[in-house]
């Protein structure tokens, strides 16, 4: 689903990468969380599978294309199959719920019809099906997030890429966010979630991968926010591991 | 759908945008006048010289009794010099080039010369005989009179001969300055139009930035995101261009038309309405092609993925 082979991003002007040959495979329908610290290079590793920017070295391949050789007028098309939350929600002011979903799909070309019906069905999904016409100022943090969540999976995305989706909100509503995208998850979608909530990783036991300034350390299945077991040195023999 | 999309987009820029719109259909419209006034003028340059070139006749000034100039000694012209540059006229080095050729008498001069000047002071002072005898040489190319000029000019009893086209050639080098300076002009306003429009289409694209990122985000084509902009900068520079169309034809109809042709009387001909209906779509597409061309480019940095 997602494969990276030794990818290094180094951007102009900074003598350190800000990810260092990083080796991974995430594979259809896991639940991926990504932590680290701020600059660790988890956003970068999120923009790289976006195709955002070119790695600087190595090859990255999702949903089967490799992304290094992917044409510019190619990428819109890639992007349709995934779907992206933020930490800021990333909502139109202007529009209401219901038009800040549909947007995505009318962008995209989709006919009248299919907005009419899959619109409301991801705002029912999400929990919003009575609050289609009110604007996002209107709403809590959490539903704004929840909109967000529904604008991203409205068009089936194979992939939700979820950076910091708890970031800005209360333990009890990033609770409700995550049964959500546990239940997105279910149905088949593949979730990279990038996230400093230590609660949430450790409730959830699942796969963590865990960066510390570009380079993976840590690549458990059903691991924690920390581990005990990873010493201060010698991070770069955990590196092998992790390739396939 | 999409096409509505689309134009519901451009619409809200527009909307958003009301004078930067506005100074943009300003500009366009003046600098389009002026690049249309230059073509005018072109046309006029070329009607004139068609028209004039075949009426330009090689004239062959005969001595008077007052002139000391050429081969002239202050005596009129004898008639066996007229007959013998008359004879040189129609001599088989001369005839090829020669259309036909007519003599003036001093009182066909004097007659020509106050119906020229009637409403001038001068044509009180002048009697028959300060007029010289000339012939009027028309030639089948206008562009052999150095030969006339050559031969003839040497023949006693002759004044000058004068290749009329160079009177002509004097007018047409104002005609042509002035049009220079139309299209300088009208060079000068495109490029302000071009940054105008530019810089339009970025101040669009900057307020419409979260539905931009979003855009981008989701996939939306290249295409979808870039034409509601470029709709926008082609919509205010076409409605530009049609008041500089509107403005060129009012020129022809009032000025031309109106004023000029009065004043001309039927001295020369001058460019018409339907030289004018020639220039408007010349001034729409040149319009549309710059805001076309300049709004893409602005919204190019809005889209690198």
């Amino acid at each position: 689903m997602i494969r990276f082979d030794a990818v290094s991003k180094a951007y102009p002007g900074t003598t350190r990468p800000a990810l260092n040959s990083v080796s991974l495979e995430i594979l259809k329908g896991e639940f991926v969380f990504l932590v680290g610290a701020s600059g660790s290079g988890k956003s970068s590793f999120l923009r790289l599978i976006l195709r955002e920017e070119n790695p600087t070295k190595g090859a990255i391949h999702v949903l089967g294309q490799h992304l290094n050789s992917l044409p510019n007028r190619k990428i819109p098309y890639f992007r349709r199959n995934l779907g992206v939350v933020f930490q800021d929600f990333r909502l139109l002011p202007n529009k209401t719920v219901f038009d800040n979903v549909a947007f995505t799909l009318q962008v995209i070309g989709k006919s009248r019809g299919f907005i009419q019906e899959a619109v409301p069905d991801a705002l029912k999904m999400v929990g919003l099906a009575g609050k289609s016409n009110r604007y996002p100022h209107e709403l809590s943090g959490g539903e704004q997030q929840r909109v967000a969540i529904a604008r991203a999976v409205v068009n089936k995305p194979a992939i939700l890429l979820a950076d910091e989706p708890t970031g800005n909100l209360d333990p009890a509503t990033s609770a409700g966010i995550m049964t959500l995208l546990e239940r997105i998850n279910l149905s088949g979608t593949t979730v990279l979630m990038a996230t400093h909530d230590a609660g949430i990783v450790d409730q959830m036991k699942r796969r963590v991968i865990e960066l510390i300034t570009g380079q993976i350390v840590r690549d458990e299945r059903q691991g924690g926010y920390q581990t005990q077991a990873v010493p201060t040195q010698g991070f770069g023999s955990f590196e092998r591991e992790t390739a396939p | 759908m999409r096409l509505g999309l689309i134009l519901g987009e451009a619409g809200n820029g527009l909307r958003r945008n009301v004078s930067m719109v506005i100074s943009v259909i300003l500009v366009t419209f003046i600098s389009l006048t002026f690049v249309g006034a230059a073509i005018l003028l072109q046309m006029q340059i070329g009607q004139m010289k068609d028209y004039w070139y075949d009426r330009a006749q090689v004239a062959i000034y005969m001595c008077t009794d007052f002139d000391t100039t050429g081969n002239c000694t202050q005596t009129e012209a004898t008639p066996a010099q007229i007959e013998a540059v008359k004879a040189q006229l129609e001599s088989a080095t001369l005839a090829p080039y020669v259309e036909k050729f007519e003599f003036e008498t001093h009182e066909q001069a004097f007659k020509n010369f106050q119906t020229q000047f009637s409403d001038q002071p001068i044509a009180a002072f002048v009697t028959p005989d300060t007029l010289p005898q000339s012939f009027r040489v028309n030639l089948f190319n206008p562009n052999d009179a150095d030969v006339l000029i050559e031969s003839l000019s040497g023949s006693a009893g002759v004044q000058e001969v004068a290749d009329q086209r160079a009177y002509l050639d004097q007018i047409f080098a104002v005609l042509n300055a002035a049009s220079a300076t139309a299209i300088g002009i009208a060079v000068l306003m495109l490029i302000a139009a071009v940054l105008l429009i530019a810089t339009t289409i970025r101040l669009s694209a900057f307020s419409r930035r979260r539905e931009l990122g979003i855009m981008r985000l989701v996939g939306a084509s290249n295409r979808f995101i870039q034409t509601p902009f470029i709709l926008e900068g082609v919509f205010a520079s076409f409605i530009g261009s049609i008041l500089a169309g509107g403005a060129i034809v009012a020129i022809v109809q009032f000025f031309v038309k109106g004023v000029l042709a009065q004043t001309l009387q039927t001295t020369t001909t001058l460019v018409g309405l339907s030289d004018a209906l020639i220039v408007v779509p010349i001034l729409i597409v040149v319009g549309a092609l710059l805001a076309a061309a300049s709004a893409s480019v602005a919204i190019s940095r809005y889209l690198k993925v």
